[in-house]
């Protein structure tokens, strides 16, 4: 239990998706001018990566890697390098279902999340974690908690962005720094203030 | 943009029409790989050839593609283009592809490869989409490696890895800027390229949401 705290702690904080290895950053500064807009992403950026990063957790183990596909008689076959293929197929298909089952079933949130569920597709946090799962090897009950854990630090980072954006279009920002360049200067400030989390070791 | 010239194509994505600086596009990957020269200029590599063949085969299939399903078609062409890329390094350049880690793979939810795919190879002829995606990857580069000039440089004080700046720590002078090694002062530096691109170029410059009144003087009495 504590390995499981630890994990989701560091994968929140200290590995912090948006400010610490600068993924989804595109959706990230496009979407941040409004509170209800940023968290609605966040929301479907924590649903998308709690499924997504277990699933191909489990293809990456029982098909992909190298020697797993022992039960069916190839034991020397490695498929690793169709994992970018793969993942980003799976990340397609399920945000396309997750799509299918919100609009029947849970008409609200679906509503509430609008456009923001397919631009997920291409967001590279989504596609990250997954990639990140694979390098560091975790299993399957650590790849859920690290793609909930990464999906929760990626939300905070865009509803504080979007807190500091609302109140920053009433200062006086020099012309040529107005919009985009003033927002890189603040993600940075925001990036140096969660550094102060990166000598803690769990 | 049906007529534009091939110049103009390959040219206008550099200064005037930057992914990243004015279409916001590319930045998640353009980041945490600018600590060193010689990464930046693989990774920049890396995105050029893969933005230009994408194009090319977008636009090539792009009659026969149907439009409900374009996405997952673009990024099985993007996907299976990456892995090329990835393949490579790992046989001729092992020790950058190490650094790069996940970004090589980060290239697939690179949104101006995505971006460019839909929005200019999907309605444009093969030779246009070809120069339009080196354009856009030269675009990238350039910003990319301005980044990485000032990090490697004011950062650890050397070039492509060759010492322009004896350190103190080697006996040298100069007191290497540490902060620069560090994420945050990516964001810093291309605020302030984005900042100095937008004084050169003042058509840029974004409309403000908000406009302060000027200050009176008579409110005071």
């Amino acid at each position: 239990m504590e390995h499981y705290i630890s994990l989701i702690v560091k994968a929140i904080f200290v590995e912090n998706m948006a400010l610490a290895f600068f993924l989804g950053m595109c959706t990230f500064l496009a979407i941040s001018k409004k509170i209800e807009a940023a968290t609605g992403l966040g929301i479907a950026v924590v649903v998308v990566l709690t499924v997504t990063v277990p699933v191909n957790n489990l293809l990456y183990n029982s098909i992909l890697r190298e020697g797993a596909l022992d039960w069916a008689g190839l034991p020397n076959v490695d498929l690793s390098f169709l994992g970018l293929l793969t993942y980003i197929g799976v990340i397609a298909a399920l945000v396309q279902i997750m799509e299918m089952v919100l609009d029947k079933y849970i008409p609200a949130l679906y509503a509430a999340l609008g456009v923001f569920l397919p631009l997920i597709t291409v967001n590279c946090a989504i596609l990250g974690a997954s990639l990140f799962m694979v390098e560091r090897d975790y299993t399957f009950g650590e790849s859920v908690v690290y793609g909930f854990g990464a999906g929760v630090g990626w939300a905070l980072a865009i509803i504080a962005l979007a807190g500091i954006r609302e109140k920053l279009k009433y200062s006086d920002v020099p012309e040529g720094l107005r919009g985009l360049g003033i927002t890189f200067i603040t993600v940075g400030l925001m990036s140096l203030g969660f550094m102060s989390f990166s000598g803690i070791s769990l | 943009m049906a007529d534009a010239s091939a110049k103009q194509v390959l040219f206008e994505p550099i200064f005037s029409n930057n992914p990243i600086a004015l279409q916001i596009l590319g930045i998640c990957s353009a980041l945490a790989v600018t600590t060193s020269m010689n990464v930046t200029i693989v990774m920049c590599l890396a995105v050029i050839a893969v933005t230009a063949f994408s194009n090319l085969a977008v636009s090539l299939v792009r009659a026969q593609i149907p439009a409900s399903i374009r996405i997952i078609v673009q990024m099985t062409i993007i996907a299976s283009l990456v892995i090329v890329v990835d393949q490579i390094l790992k046989a001729y350049a092992y020790e950058i592809s190490k650094q790069l880690s996940v970004f090589v793979g980060l290239i697939i939810t690179n949104c101006i490869v995505m971006g460019r795919a839909e929005g200019f190879a999907m309605k444009n002829g093969p030779y246009l989409s070809f120069l339009d995606g080196i354009g856009n990857g030269l675009g990238y580069s350039v910003l990319l490696l301005f980044v990485a000039f000032f990090r490697e440089l004011l950062g650890a004080g050397s070039l492509f890895g060759v010492t322009l700046l004896p350190t103190v720590n080697e006996g040298g002078w100069y007191i290497p800027n540490g902060l620069l090694l560090l994420p945050p002062s990516a964001f810093f530096i291309i605020g302030l390229a984005i900042w100095g691109l937008r004084v050169w170029k003042p058509e840029q410059v974004e409309e403000a949401d908000y406009k302060m009144s000027r200050h009176t003087a008579k409110e005071a009495f």
